[in-house]
C-alpha cells in the first residue's frame, strides 16, 4: 500500500500499540534548553529516575540568555540560575551540552541541523513548539510540554496519538522578493492558524524541491503557527549534501547505509493524505502580518483589513482587537507604516543565508535614525561564518547591532524586549500580544523585508527598495 | 509529574469565547523564568486581566461576577495555540480553571492539559455558544457541570451534551496516574525495539555513540 513519509517514520518507531490510535513511540533524539531542560532533568531525578539515553540527548542554552555583545551567563541574572541548573544536571546525567561561547551553541533548532544531531528518518522531541523546524531535514520532530519532556527523558519514548497527514505543494517558479518565510506566511493566511491542528504537514512540490536546506527549515518552522506539531520536507540530494561531513552525521559505511535508508523515505507518488492542497507560487507576494495571530497576514502591498468586512462576527471582533493592539487604522496601507524596531534573528530566520539576504538589501545604506535594528545570529557557527564573510561589518556600517546567538527578541525571556507601544518588523514566528515585550507590536516578515524596513523607517515593499 | 485527578466540576461557565488564544497571552514567558509553577495563578492572562495601574480590568470577562474563580472556561477555536509552555496549564489551574471547552485546541497544550488534570473538552462552536447564552440568560447562578466519568456537559437548562475523550486519557485523569510508571511497564518492549533498531539502523546509533 502506498505510504507517506510521515507514516513510514511513525510506523518504524512504534514500540507498542496502546490502542485507540495511540502508540508508544521511540525517540531517537531529545533536545533540551535552558528554559525547561534543567528543571525537567531535576524532576526526573526527584521522581527516582535517570535520563534513559543520555548520549541521545543534547543541550544548549538559548532562551534565557542575553544576546548583548560580550555577554556572559551572568548578564541576565534570572537566566543564569536556569543555566547553572542545566549545566549541573547535564553533568550529572552525562548529557552533552554546548555552552555559551562554545562551538555548537546556539538556538536549539539552529544548532541541531547544523551539527546533524537531527537526521532524515529520525524522531526528535524537545520542550519547544518550534521543534517542527527540524523536519526540514526529513525528520519527524515535534514540540512537547514539561511533563512530556520528563517522560521522554526518563524513558526515551512518548505515548502519542497518530495525527492526520496534510500535504501542501508549492508549484511554479518563485516570484522575485518571495522567500521561504513569505511562502509559509501565505499558507497560514490562506488555511488559518488552526488548519494543521491534529495533523503532520509535509511540504512538497517543485518550489520546495528547489529550496536550499536552510529555506526548508524556515518553511517547517512555522508549521506550529498553522497548528501542526510536525512539519517536514522529504530528504533529497540537497539534504544529503547539507548533512555530509557534519559533526554527528554518520561517517563511512554508516553514511552509505543511512543514505540507502533515507532514499526510501519520501512519500510514494500515489500516497494519500488526509488533506492535500496546492499553492501556486505566482500567487505569492512578499508577506507581512498586520495582527496578533500569524494568520492575520497580507501581501505587503495590501491595506489593513476592515473588521466590518470579516467573514463572521467572531473574526470581526478579533480583527478589531488586533488592530486596537497594533495601533493600526482599518483600511490604511501597510506600506508607509512607521517602524521603531527591526529584529533579524530567531529559529525561523537567523541562519547564514538569512543574514546574507538581509545584508544584500543594505547596499551601503544606513538604518533610519529612529529605528533600533538588531541582528542576532542563530548560533556560534552562524556567527563565525557570517563574520568570515564580513557580513557583520555591513550590518554595523548600516547602524544595526551585531549580537550574540540566542532567542533574544523572539521570546523576550532574557531581559530583552521591544518597548511598550513600539512597532517591530521581526523575522521571528509569533506576533502574539506581548510576545516581544509588554505592549510590543510585532509585524512578521522575511529578513530582506525587515532589513528594508530598518533602512526606510517604515514598512516597505522589498521588491522596489 | 503531579497530576490532580478529575471527576466532576460545576460552576458558571466563563464565556471568554475568543479564538486563537495563545499560550503567550495565557502566561507571559517572563513569569516562567522567574516564578515557580505554584505561583502562576495571579499571572494568568495578566496582559488582559489587569489595567495599567494593576487594578482588575472589568472588560475581561473572567474578572466579572459570577464568573470569577469558576472552574469552566468557554472559548472559540484553537485555544492554547503557540508555545509548548506547560506553564499555561499551571496558570489556568492556578486561577481556578479545571476545564476548558472549545471547538479545537493547540495540540501541545491539549496534551499538557491531561498531564496535569485540566480537562480539555471539544464541542462544536454552536453548542458552546448555546452554553454561553444559557449562562448569560440565567438568573445570576446558572451552572454548568462537566462530568468526565459520564462524558457529558450538563448545561444550565439541564441539557446533556456528550463529548469524546480518549479512553486512556480518561482513565489517567480519573485516577491521577503517573505516566512514566505506566510506560516503564513496557520496559521489555522498549528494550526489544532498541535491539531490533540497532541491527536495522545502526547509523542512527553510531553517529552519537
Amino acid at each position: 500500500m502506498p505510504n507517506t513519509m510521515f507514516d513510514r517514520i511513525w510506523d518504524q518507531h512504534v514500540v507498542a500499540d496502546l490502542g485507540e490510535g495511540w502508540s508508544l513511540l521511540y525517540l531517537d533524539r531529545i533536545l533540551v534548553h535552558d528554559l525547561s531542560g534543567g528543571r525537567a532533568m531535576q524532576e526526573v531525578a526527584e521522581a527516582g529516575y535517570r535520563v534513559a539515553e543520555p548520549r541521545h540527548v543534547f543541550a544548549t542554552p538559548d532562551h534565557a540568555v542575553s544576546s548583548a555583545p560580550g555577554r556572559t551567563a551572568e548578564t541576565f541574572p534570572v537566566g543564569a540560575k536556569l543555566l547553572k541548573s542545566l549545566r549541573a544536571r547535564c553533568a550529572a546525567e552525562g548529557v552533552r551540552m554546548f555552552d555559551l561561547g562554545q562551538r555548537g551553541n546556539g538556538i536549539v533548532h539552529v544548532m541541531a541541523p547544523e551539527l546533524a544531531i537531527v537526521l532524515p528518518g529520525l524522531t526528535l522531541a524537545c520542550g519547544d513548539s518550534h521543534t517542527c523546524t527540524n523536519g526540514g531535514v526529513g525528520a519527524m520532530a515535534f514540540g512537547i510540554g514539561a511533563s512530556e519532556l520528563s517522560h521522554a527523558l526518563a524513558t526515551q519514548t512518548l505515548p502519542q496519538r497518530r495525527p492526520g497527514t496534510f500535504r501542501i505543494r508549492f508549484e511554479g517558479a518563485r516570484p522575485p522578493g518571495v522567500t521561504a518565510k513569505d511562502m509559509i506566511l501565505a499558507a497560514i493566511g490562506r488555511f488559518g492558524a488552526a488548519a494543521g491542528t491534529g495533523m503532520a504537514i509535509e511540504y512538497a512540490g517543485g518550489a520546495v524541491r528547489a529550496m536550499s536546506l536552510e529555506e526548508r527549515l524556515t518553511l517547517c518552522n512555522l508549521s506550529i503557527e498553522m497548528g501542526a506539531k510536525v512539519g517536514m520536507v522529504a530528504p533529497d540530494d540537497t539534504t544529503f549534501e547539507y548533512l555530509a561531513g557534519r559533526d554527528f552525521a554518520p561517517k563511512g559505511r554508516a553514511w552509505d547505509a543511512a543514505l540507502a535508508d533515507w532514499r526510501r523515505l519520501p512519500s510514494d507518488p500515489e500516497a494519500r493524505f488526509s488533506r492535500d492542497e496546492v499553492i501556486e507560487m505566482a500567487s505569492i507576494a512578499p508577506q507581512i502580518t498586520w495582527g496578533t495571530s500569524p494568520e492575520q497576514v497580507a501581501d505587503v502591498t495590501a491595506h489593513v483589513p476592515r473588521p466590518e468586512e470579516a467573514p463572521d462576527a467572531a473574526r470581526a471582533k478579533s480583527w478589531k482587537a488586533a488592530l486596537d493592539y497594533m495601533g493600526l487604522a482599518p483600511g490604511q496601507p501597510l506600506i508607509g507604516t512607521r517602524v521603531d524596531w527591526v529584529f533579524i534573528g530567531s529559529c525561523t530566520n537567523s541562519r547564514v543565508s538569512d543574514l546574507r539576504a538581509a545584508a544584500e538589501v543594505l547596499r551601503g545604506r544606513k538604518r533610519a535614525e529612529h529605528v533600533t535594528a538588531w541582528v542576532v545570529p542563530g548560533s556560534e557557527k552562524v556567527k563565525a561564518e557570517a563574520e568570515a564573510e564580513g557580513l557583520h561589518h555591513r550590518f554595523l556600517e548600516a547602524g544595526f547591532e551585531w549580537r550574540e546567538p540566542g532567542c533574544a527578541l523572539c521570546v523576550s525571556a532574557n531581559g530583552e524586549a521591544v518597548p511598550p507601544g513600539a512597532r517591530c518588523v521581526s523575522t521571528s514566528n509569533r506576533n502574539f500580544v506581548g510576545r516581544q515585550g509588554t505592549g510590543a507590536r510585532t509585524h512578521l516578515a522575511s529578513p530582506a523585508m525587515a532589513a528594508a524596513a530598518a533602512l526606510a523607517g517604515t514598512i516597505v515593499d522589498v521588491r522596489n527598495f | 509529574m503531579a497530576m490532580q485527578s478529575f471527576t466532576t466540576v460545576t460552576g458558571p461557565a466563563i464565556p471568554l469565547m475568543a479564538a486563537n488564544v495563545d499560550t503567550d497571552v495565557i502566561i507571559p514567558i517572563q513569569r516562567l523564568v522567574g516564578t515557580g509553577r505554584d505561583g502562576l495563578g495571579p499571572h494568568a492572562f495578566e496582559r488582559l486581566r489587569y489595567n495599567a495601574d494593576g487594578s482588575d480590568n472589568m472588560d475581561f470577562i473572567p474578572n466579572r461576577e459570577p464568573y470569577r474563580g469558576s472552574p469552566i472556561l468557554l472559548a472559540a477555536e484553537n485555544f492554547g495555540c503557540g508555545s509548548s509552555r506547560e506553564g499555561a496549564v499551571w496558570a489556568l489551574m492556578g486561577m481556578g480553571v479545571r476545564c476548558v471547552v472549545a471547538p479545537s485546541f493547540g495540540d501541545i497544550f491539549f496534551a499538557n492539559c491531561f498531564q496535569n488534570g485540566l480537562l480539555p473538552v471539544r464541542l462544536p462552536i454552536e453548542e458552546i455558544r448555546r452554553i454561553a447564552e444559557e449562562t448569560e440568560a440565567g438568573p445570576g447562578n446558572a451552572r454548568t457541570t462537566v462530568d468526565l466519568a459520564r462524558q457529558v456537559v450538563v448545561t444550565p437548562t439541564g441539557r446533556e451534551i456528550p463529548f469524546q475523550v480518549d479512553g486512556r486519557k480518561k482513565e489517567a485523569m480519573l485516577q491521577g496516574l503517573d505516566d512514566i510508571a505506566l510506560t516503564l511497564k513496557q520496559a521489555n518492549a522498549i528494550a526489544a525495539w532498541k535491539a531490533r533498531d540497532k541491527a536495522a539502523r545502526g547509523w542512527a546509533w553510531e553517529s552519537v555513540a
